[in-house]
């Protein structure tokens, strides 16, 4: 249940963000650009092709040398930073 | 199929318009050994966090000043600042290297002997010399550096009741031209109190004057400073010449030379801006050459150097404990070591470095120790690879006063291990146990029964 709760959340991602295959991020909503570390990028590009978090989690625990329960912690925390710099569109 | 190495994953909003002074940021190298031993076996068997220190180290730093110093002038003597660190294997390894000592308690003076330093070759500085302790280090032909007038007439009053003479020095403060001035030690140059002080000495049957102190400052980057405080300590003591045909055997210029650390709110690196010892030595000895000093009685030259001799010995090394994001989004890393053994990150911007490598990637981060308290800042603001919980950073240049200042403050303090000039590791203090700490109070009776 809490999984479903937070892909609702991943879902708002706003959608018109530019984002590059070098990590680059322009949001032309505010101008504002940003850069992803690899991780972070791969994990912007899950999300938006639609991946729910068991999914993620699979994914990179496979990929990765991390676990699921401190990969959930890191995902959590990228994901709250998405949020703080407004690049989460709520109202969507 | 290995597994790739899992970073966290972080997004950074891209400021344009502000970039560093230094140009690109700068990749903070990971350091994974050192002398050749590797950290993170050290920590998984003296346990985390671990202060390291590298005799190889002290002993090249040692020979370097001495050298800068020798070179230029033909009789020089280093004494080990006992309060900068005074760890029985640091003082040991200066003393094995020539140094005497320099001891500003009764503390360190017993230190000092229990080191095996000849109580001749310690030199007594300080404004807090106990009765006990003046009575000690006249017995023992100690050198007494005095501060103020009123140990002035105890050490006379002391030397009759034991009837023995008493070998004395004065530290003299004085205007070098830098700012704070340090005037709360030893007697003033310019208002002539230092020179009432040697008089009174003189007239002294008891007291036999063999030298001359200052001690300008600390962390000083002005080398013309020093200059000036060696040309003053010349004056009087050719003045001394003149007027009481009295030759001193002794020039103490002191210390306060800075190491290679950052400054809080320094604009350029302490690496770049320190001086060396070269610079130090040339102008603390031309000015000395360049006095009225007769070649033939030339004094010698004493140098109390404490920072700049043993800062990079030393290396504090731990672990991550947690990373959390501040209220403006900033990154915090919690590492194991906090203020309680880093003193001097209230001083210092410390070189803070991963143990494993990391990738390009850097966060602007807050490290903060360990402590329930919002004290405990080891840096403010540093743009730091993307340590998690769990991996090890090291702490460099941390082998000044961090051993003597540190605090038994909510937690207890961690080991200290050497490695020796052949690669081998000792234990050169041991952690700190709850025994160790109850040891130490007495519970009265009626405190003994608690009932719940």
């Amino acid at each position: 249940m809490k999984a479903q709760q937070l892909n609702e959340e991943i879902m708002k991602i706003k959608k018109n963000l530019a984002i590059s295959d070098t990590g680059f991020v322009f949001d032309p909503s505010t101008g504002d650009s940003y850069t992803l570390n690899p991780v972070g990028l791969e994990l912007i590009q899950l999300i938006k092709s639609g991946q729910d978090l068991p999914a993620i989690t699979t994914h990179i625990t496979g990929k990765y040398d991390v676990d699921a329960i401190a990969f959930e912690r890191y995902y959590l925390d990228f994901i709250a930073t998405l949020r703080q710099m407004h690049l989460i569109d709520d109202n969507a | 199929m290995t597994k790739l190495a899992f970073e966290r994953p972080i997004i950074q909003r891209i400021n344009a318009g502000l970039p560093s002074k230094y140009g690109l940021p700068r990749h903070i190298e990971p350091l994974s050994h050192i002398e050749g031993v590797s950290i993170r076996e050290l920590l998984s068997r003296y346990g985390s966090p671990l202060f390291i220190l590298s005799e190889s180290t002290i002993r090249r730093t040692y020979r370097d000043a001495h050298r800068a110093f020798s070179t230029r002038y033909p009789n020089v003597q280093f004494a080990w600042s006992y309060k900068t660190n005074y760890l029985n294997a640091v003082c040991r390894t200066f003393h094995q290297e020539g140094s005497w000592a320099e001891v500003v308690s009764g503390f360190e003076y017993d230190k000092a002997i229990a080191n095996g330093v000849p109580p001749e070759y310690i030199l007594f500085n300080g404004p807090d010399k106990t009765r006990d302790d003046l009575q000690k280090a006249i017995k023992n032909q100690s050198f007494i550096h005095i501060d103020h007038f009123d140990e002035l007439y105890e050490i006379i009053a002391l030397t009759k009741e034991l009837n023995q003479k008493a070998r004395v020095a004065i530290r003299v403060n004085m205007d070098t031209g830098i700012y704070p001035q340090w005037d709360r030690f030893g007697f003033n140059y310019e208002n002539g109190e230092a020179w009432d002080a040697l008089n009174r000495i003189m007239a002294s049957t008891q007291l036999e004057l063999v030298g001359l102190h200052t001690h300008i400052g600390t962390y000083m980057m002005s080398t013309e400073a020093y200059k000036t405080a060696a040309a003053k300590l010349a004056a009087l003591a050719v003045g001394l010449e003149r007027k009481h045909k009295h030759h001193i055997r002794y020039i103490d210029i002191g210390g306060g030379f800075a190491s290679r650390n950052t400054l809080r709110g320094a604009y350029y690196p302490g690496t770049d801006t320190a001086p060396s010892f070269d610079d130090f030595a040339e102008a603390i000895t031309s000015a000395l050459m360049s006095s009225e000093l007769k070649p033939e009685t030339l004094p010698m030259l004493i140098l109390e150097t404490g920072r700049a001799l043993i800062d990079d010995a030393g290396y504090l090394t731990g672990t991550v404990l947690a990373n959390k994001r501040l209220a403006d989004g900033r990154r915090a890393t919690i590492i194991d070591a906090g203020v309680n053994l880093l003193f001097t990150s209230f001083w210092y911007d410390h070189d803070i470095r991963p143990v494993e490598a990391t990738s390009e990637q850097t966060e602007d981060t807050t490290i903060y120790g360990p402590l329930c308290m919002n004290i405990d800042v080891i840096r403010g603001s540093i743009l730091f690879p993307l340590l998690k919980k769990g991996d090890h950073f090291v702490i460099k240049r941390v082998g000044a006063y961090n051993n003597t200042q540190w605090l038994q403050f909510i937690t207890l303090r961690p080991k200290v291990v050497m490695i020796d000039t052949q690669g081998q590791v000792h234990v050169v203090r041991k952690e700190e146990k709850l025994e160790t700490i109850n040891a130490q109070e007495v519970v009265p009776v009626h405190l003994d029964k608690i009932e719940w």
